[in-house]
């Protein structure tokens, strides 16, 4: 077995320094009742059938060249310079940096992942990373519990936020128990989640997504003049953080916690993960905040250099009373989505924005003209969008995934989303959508109609 | 500007430092004005976010110099306690970028990602063969997210009895990780610590006062943190179950007993797996790792939704229609790449090469210990599995020097430390872990420097307490960090 360096000779010798006449002896700490006793192994594979195994089933999926759909996972470029930084071991097989002397290099790109987080979302202190937005944002409204000290047990939770995120959510809120969540319905004209006119006392956080699921453009300042005037805390959710290219950061807005999900700027959105969570906060709140935070200090000679730090929030610390149970998140990840806007510069974090909005317009403009396709929603949108289809729309995505193309997402499987969701489709665009890709697109659509 | 060490360059300033306005370091279609007059200006950012600007060169020097600066298992030992730190094979990374496997978008019809869903089937099947568990989910994105879904199972499994409201008490002993208690608090439950025996074992006895209808689970982890195997387990399951309570067990230490003992057979209820500790996934820094939960028939119907299931024609699909489950606990489907890689490490090894590794992986480890230990003072002389713990109180008392100044120092010879003063239980523990992947001469050479290390604190014990030397850093300052709370770089003005 090629992982395993001992020889017959060097497990002799072992054994004997051990005191033990074989390997089973080891194990003689177990009670044998509790053993394994039958003894039905299989045998591994070599390298060339392991590849031939996983080349078979991955013949067994159909990659799709144009994907129109977004909902959380966005098909971002990611240049290979990124995937090479990545993919050295001395990034990708090192742990938390429990020793910081031997691992400045992951400390110092989190510092700088921090600052990026920070500056996307105007905030002053970001962490590490969370696993994902869904769980990021319930961990925030956790957070937001925290802050009003355990008092204020309700959370309004707008219900234009992904589902796939509020389930998540609503897990974790019903697990830990002493937090109600009350959801706040969407105009079925605007698309935005309609505000209650003022806040009871009793909460503890209002959250918007930002853009929301229908990738209509919520009105944030509404949400945090409502939340400061009741000392609520305000939080965005966002679905992918390139939007923040040319979207208005949360923090300028007056949100207290910004979520969003990076993975789709670090080339890990295949079937959805592994994502990264971004979280970013106000000052005031770091010490409540989840989460791994790097921070700079100084050696006896005053060289600069990286801590993991304020671990008095965390369990391996403060066990029961930490701020949260996670500690391994998505570092990798982090460092992939740190590499890739490094590479970008705001320059070209604007030049994917431009391509993003300008490709989404071309496909709902054209989308649009052809006859019984319709908005859906007259709030503002960014580069995701939902249409209603005439006939069958299951069909019509069917017709246009056996061309290469995923045609969106369709609205009517999520089951708790109103019936108004029959026919409609939550379209997006990235970069990586060429105009060619949009009228091939459309060519099909009216072909599918005429037939 | 100053020589550098080792022909490694040692001074690299912040990647916003090393910003030049003008350059670019991107290759994307031609510039476009964005169309945004149809957006309100509310909604549109003022001013634009302070990212370095650099070229791919310069970018990709930044973060191969900062590469330089981490100890990795690709360099050499890494025998942190509790975490695993196996080697992580390249086929493993190989397959992982295989576009077919990958490329897909969770929008996709199941029809269309047949080959994805088969392969987190088959990953499933050979976790539960491999666990004695009927049922697992992969969806977890890391251990004490599996120790939440373990939890949310058991809660849920409570609620529907009825009894919700009384069962709140999970029991926990002293020597688990941390993640426990906070996991036990996030789930709304309330922990209650158990003192572990004088050998290390969990006792009966200290478990018999809670037996009651407060009594929610148990959360074990086996062998425990003190790598000994629980050997009262049985018992203790039996007598929490006759209580109504349910055992949890973290699978952090699966590395010790697979192919050996199968938890599910044993009277645990629900565990959680570690992919990126026993299955090879890499550690990333931190993550992304993946923390599968298995559990007993009479738990599946709370499992997260979705699972995947394969109908009578041999065709995958996603059962979202489970009324009792807890609901989802990730967007998607887990972190997936992860779990490509997991598998490709489980069917290259079979499971006859999967008891192997757990047995050279006991025999590394009972190895160092054996040798260690006439050198360090080992406070509980039971027999350990798969790591061993170490205390500094022989040597703190005759020179002064702690486990952190013998870690440290550590680090000059190029070797990681083992995980310290981690449990809590031993005090200035050395906790060690080599995993199987070591060779007889990286033991050796690393019983030997610890040997001369701990002849250094008789004879020159400032070395050792001032330690390291040769690191690009020497001893960070962690409470200056805590006080100055500078945590992310800013524009000198």
């Amino acid at each position: 077995m090629r992982y395993l360096p001992q020889s017959e000779f060097d497990i002799k010798k072992m054994l004997k320094e051990i005191r033990v006449g074989s390997i089973e002896e080891l194990f003689s700490s177990i009670p044998k009742e509790e053993k394994i006793s039958e003894v039905k192994l299989e045998e591994g594979r070599d390298e060339l059938h392991l590849c031939r195994f996983f080349h078979n089933l991955a013949a067994k999926n159909k990659v799709k060249d144009i994907i129109l759909a977004g909902g959380g996972v966005y098909p971002h470029n990611f240049p290979a310079a990124a995937a090479s930084i990545v993919s050295r071991p001395e990034f990708a097989t090192a742990y938390t940096p429990y020793q910081p002397e031997v691992s400045q290099g992951t400390l110092q790109a989190i510092f700088e992942f921090q600052t990026m987080v920070s500056e996307l979302m105007q905030l002053e202190v970001a962490n590490a990373s969370m696993y994902d937005a869904g769980s990021a944002l319930g961990e925030a409204l956790l957070m937001a519990y925290r802050v009003k000290r355990g008092k204020r047990k309700k959370v309004l939770v707008s219900k234009a936020i992904s589902p796939d995120y509020l389930q998540v959510v609503k897990t974790m809120l019903q697990s830990f128990g002493d937090i109600e969540i009350e959801y706040l319905p969407w105009d079925s004209k605007t698309g935005k989640t309609i505000l209650p006119q003022s806040l009871d006392k009793n909460i503890a956080a209002v959250a918007l997504g930002y853009p929301n699921y229908f990738g209509v453009i919520e009105d944030i300042s509404r949400m945090t003049t409502l939340t400061s005037s009741k000392k609520a805390l305000a939080i965005t959710v966002s679905q992918d953080a390139a939007v923040f290219g040319m979207l208005e950061a949360p923090g300028n807005l007056g949100v207290d916690i910004a979520v969003a999900e990076g993975m789709s700027l670090a080339g890990t959105w295949g079937m959805g993960g592994p994502g990264v969570g971004l979280m970013a906060t106000r000052k005031k709140y770091t010490k409540k905040m989840p989460g791994r935070i790097v921070g700079q200090t100084k050696d006896e000679d005053g060289n600069s250099g990286y801590v993991l730090t304020l671990a008095t929030r965390e369990q391996h610390i403060r066990r029961e009373k930490a701020t949260s149970n996670i500690c391994t998140n998505q570092a990798l990840v982090a460092l992939a989505f740190t590499v890739h806007l490094s590479l970008l510069g705001s320059r070209g974090l604007t030049r994917i924005n431009a391509l993003m909005r300008n490709r989404a317009l071309e496909l709902y403009e054209e989308l649009l003209a052809i006859k019984g396709i319709k908005p859906v929603f007259t709030g503002p949108f960014f580069n995701e969008f939902v249409l209603s289809f005439p006939g069958n729309t299951e069909k019509l995505r069917k017709f246009l995934a056996d061309h290469g193309i995923v045609f969106g997402i369709y609205l009517k499987k999520y089951s708790d989303v109103d019936s108004v969701f029959d026919n409609t489709i939550v379209l997006s665009t990235t970069e990586l959508i060429e105009t060619q890709d949009i009228k091939k697109t459309i060519k099909l659509v009216k072909q599918f109609y005429q037939d | 500007m100053s020589e550098i060490k080792s022909g490694i360059l040692r001074k690299e300033p912040l990647i916003f430092e090393k910003s030049q306005p003008g350059r670019e370091g991107f290759s994307l279609p031609a510039a476009e004005i964005p169309r945004l007059k149809e957006l309100p200006d509310s909604c549109l950012r003022k001013e634009d976010p302070v990212l370095p600007a650099l070229s791919e060169v310069e970018v990709i020097r930044h973060y191969t110099r900062l590469s330089h600066w981490n100890h990795c298992i690709e360099l050499g030992t890494y025998p942190l306690g509790s975490c695993t730190m196996k080697y992580n094979p390249k086929i493993n990374e190989k397959i992982a970028e295989i576009r077919g496997l990958t490329s897909l978008h969770p929008a996709q019809s199941q029809d269309d990602i047949q080959g994805a869903l088969e392969l987190m089937y088959t990953l499933e099947k050979e976790l539960c063969d491999l666990s004695g568990f009927s049922r697992v989910t992969l969806q977890p994105s890391a251990g004490a997210n599996g120790e939440f879904t373990g939890l949310s199972i058991i809660q849920k499994a409570i609620k529907e009895k009825g009894e919700a409201q009384n069962r709140k008490k999970v029991l926990i002993p002293d020597s688990a990780h941390g993640t426990n208690p906070a996991s036990v608090v996030l789930n709304g439950f309330e922990p209650v610590e158990i003192k572990s025996g004088p050998d290390g074992y969990l006792e009966i006895e200290s478990i018999k006062p809670h037996l009651d209808s407060q009594l929610a689970a148990i959360m074990v982890t086996n062998p425990n943190t003190l790598g000994i195997y629980e050997r009262n387990l049985c018992e203790i399951s039996k007598a929490v179950h006759e209580a109504g309570g349910y055992v949890y067990m973290d699978g952090a230490n699966f590395n010790a007993i697979m192919g050996v003992v199968k938890p599910g057979d044993i009277g645990v209820d629900t565990m959680h797996f570690n992919l990126h500790k026993t299955f090879s996934t890499p550690h990333g820094g931190g993550g992304p790792g993946a923390g599968p939960v298995g559990v007993v028939k009479a738990l599946e119907p709370y499992l997260p939704v979705p699972i995947v299931e394969k109908d009578k024609q041999g065709q995958y699909f996603l059962d979202t229609d489970r009324p009792s489950s807890i609901g989802k606990v990730h967007p998607f489907y887990g972190n997936y790449a992860v779990l490509v890689r997991a598998l490709v490490y489980i069917l290259e090894n079979g499971s006859s090469g999967l008891a192997e590794v757990t047995k050279r992986a006991v025999l590394n480890a009972r190895y160092l210990r054996a040798r260690l230990s006439k050198i360090l003072e080992i406070p509980y002389k039971t027999d350990t599995l798969h790591e061993a713990v170490f205390s500094d109180r022989k040597i703190k008392k005759e020179t002064g020097v702690t486990t952190m100044d013998v870690a440290k120092r550590l680090l000059d010879f190029g070797v990681h430390p083992p995980t310290v003063y981690f449990p809590l239980i031993v005090s200035g523990a050395f906790m060690v872990e080599p995993t199987e992947t070591e060779s007889l001469q990286d033991l050796d050479a690393f019983v030997d420097i610890v040997s001369q290390i701990l002849d250094e604190t008789k004879t020159d014990p400032e070395k050792v307490k001032t330690a390291p030397h040769n690191t690009g850093v020497g001893r960070l300052d962690e409470t200056y960090a805590a006080r100055s709370k500078i945590l992310r770089w800013k524009k000198k003005k």
